[in-house]
């Protein structure tokens, strides 16, 4: 996944994920949803100004799908700032390109862009401008100075809840689990959390399987006694391994 | 120096906690507008997290613990470093100022513009004028194929207003094409201008074929009669988009230009934000001029009558876009 670099004027170095061709298909799909639910609630809408006229009547839905269509974006990406419905859903959001705030400017010019983007038709010119950018910005991102990111929220998880223990035994060796924390890869453990969560809704062939390969993953990073784990079951030394991972 | 990373931890966790706490309700709550104190607070917070995660850093690589840190770093600083307040009351005195000062701070841009649609012109003129077969390639719509002698006797003549019942969603229908052609015109300055550069040439080519078809037949008075009432605004404002889309176009090749693309871009985005609206703002008016006026003609409206409402919405533009917000 490709990651945006940022360096503060404090010297400060982070990095923020963009948000892959798919993912970003993947909203606009919610968004495309969004604006054909709200034709069929203009049309309906417009029908009760047939009192003053059909003419009258054609005219308000056709401004109104117009201005719908085109605001949909705008209004949303700076009230939401920079996220619509379908970014939302899919935890997307559209920065500064320097990684700031969004600017009404911006909103509104990657929005005008977008019919540009579109040709010839399902974002052709915008997907492969997105594959081609080391940023991943398609047209209107490009002119904009904007990126779509993928929201780096990350919260931690309620190790007292999903691996419930007494007593760690990889914790009581704390240079050995400073080493697991040092050599575990953040999606292998959000990984191990979910299957965790979940452990409950396995099937027992499919739950031995999972937490077999979890637990061979955590003991290949680093090699514990064979006293601190004597007699743990895979599943029981994959929460040992989160927890101590958490240092719960 | 992180000597002891637990009591690092502990330490520090209440200060992210509170950090993650400001900053969800600031995605939550979009409108809240912080106090002096408030603010103060997330700044410490902010620099007391950033220094978190430069100790990580040099500490060593707890992958999960730095992604936390970091992604909180990264959503303060976007807080933090704002530096522009968001919009808040709508002045309406320097909007209307703010459209013709970006049209003149680009006035080359629109020349050019201007330039490309007049070489147009001059293309469809000769066009017609050499080979008359071509006008079913040039013409933009059916009803201009007929010579204009059948047109002109016909709308002249005619007893019925053929648009009863219709000129609302009629001139509804015209302002949102042509707002969709100058978003177009603007938006393809992002093609390097190669794509704003043909559609301004191909609007020159039909404007020059039509003129060139309804002068050379001695229909000039209709002509003027017809276009000049909404044309006086729509075709200036197509050209305004024409001149965002080269504005655009500029800003993304920047010919000896020292700033990067990305402060180049940042420069002109407002200019093109105002030009654009206000070009979709001029061609709300043209769709009611067009629907309502541009379609009667002699008996119903004279012709002289239409040309001069006509010139004077020209001269009212140009005077708008040459002086209004000059201090």
């Amino acid at each position: 996944m490709k990651a945006l670099r940022i360096e503060t004027p404090e010297g400060v170095v982070f990095s923020l994920q963009l948000a892959t061709p798919v993912l970003r298909a993947l909203a606009w799909s919610v968004d495309g949803a969004m604006l054909i639910a709200a034709s069929v609630v203009i049309g309906r809408v417009s029908g009760t100004f047939a009192a003053i006229g059909a003419d009258w009547a054609n005219a308000i839905a056709t401004l109104l799908y117009f201005v719908s269509s085109m605001a949909y974006g705008m209004a949303f990406e700076w009230y939401w700032r920079g996220q619509t419905l379908g970014k939302r859903m899919f935890g997307l959001r559209v920065v500064d390109a320097q990684g700031l705030r969004l600017r009404p400017a911006q909103v509104v010019l990657r929005n005008l862009l977008r019919s540009v983007d579109f040709l010839p038709g399902a974002y052709l010119v915008g997907a492969t401008a997105c594959l081609l950018s080391a940023k991943g910005q398609r047209l209107g991102d490009l002119a904009a100075n904007t990126v779509v990111l993928r929201e780096a929220k990350l919260l931690e998880p309620d190790v007292e809840h999903i691996a419930p223990a007494k007593y760690n035994s990889l914790l009581a060796l704390p240079y050995l689990a400073a080493r697991l924390r040092s050599r575990v890869d953040p999606d292998a453990v959000r990984i191990a959390v979910t299957a965790l969560a979940l452990r409950d809704g396995y099937d027992p062939p499919a739950r031995v399987q999972l937490f077999g390969e979890l637990a061979g993953y955590f003991r290949a990073l680093v090699e514990f006694p064979e006293a601190a784990v004597e007699g743990l079951t895979d599943e029981q030394y994959v929460r040992s391994a989160v927890r101590a991972i958490y240092r719960k | 120096m992180i000597l002891d990373p637990a009591r690092f931890v502990d330490m520090e966790r209440v200060y992210w906690n509170e950090l993650q706490v400001i900053l969800d309700k600031l995605r939550a709550e979009p409108g809240w507008r912080m106090s002096i104190p408030e603010v103060t607070r997330l700044h410490y917070l902010y620099e007391r997290c950033s220094a978190d995660l430069v100790r990580l850093d040099t500490f060593s690589t707890e992958p999960l613990l730095r992604a936390y840190v970091e992604s909180l770093v990264s959503r303060a600083y976007a807080e933090i470093h704002e530096t522009r307040a968001p919009s808040g009351k709508v002045r309406w005195r320097a909007i209307v100022a703010a459209f013709p000062r970006a049209f003149r701070r680009h006035l080359g841009a629109f020349r050019l513009a201007v330039g490309l649609t007049l070489l147009g012109c001059a293309f469809g003129w000769f066009a017609i004028r050499t080979d008359p077969d071509v006008k079913a390639i040039l013409m933009p719509f059916p009803g201009l194929l007929d010579p204009p002698a059948t047109r002109v006797t016909r709308e002249e003549s005619a007893r019925i207003d053929r648009l009863h019942g219709q000129k609302a969603s009629f001139s509804a229908m015209l302002m949102t094409h042509n707002i969709q052609v100058t978003m177009m015109t603007l938006a393809f300055g992002v093609t390097w201008g190669v794509g704003t550069v043909i559609l301004l040439f191909y609007n020159g080519v039909t404007l020059g074929a039509i003129s060139a078809d309804y002068v050379g037949a001695g229909y000039t008075q209709f002509l003027a009669g017809w276009l000049l009432p909404h044309g006086a605004i729509e075709i200036p404002a197509i050209l305004l988009g024409g001149q965002a889309g080269l504005v655009l176009a500029g800003a993304l090749i920047g010919w000896g230009e020292r700033a990067s693309r990305a402060d180049r871009l940042r420069s002109v985005a407002r200019d093109l934000l105002v030009i654009g609206l206000g070009a979709a703002a001029l061609l709300v008016w043209a769709g009611l001029v067009e629907a309502f006026v541009s379609q009667y003609h002699q008996p119903v409206l004279p012709y002289g009558l239409k040309i001069a409402f006509g010139l004077l919405e020209l001269a009212a533009l140009s005077i708008y876009l040459a002086r209004a917000g000059r201090v």
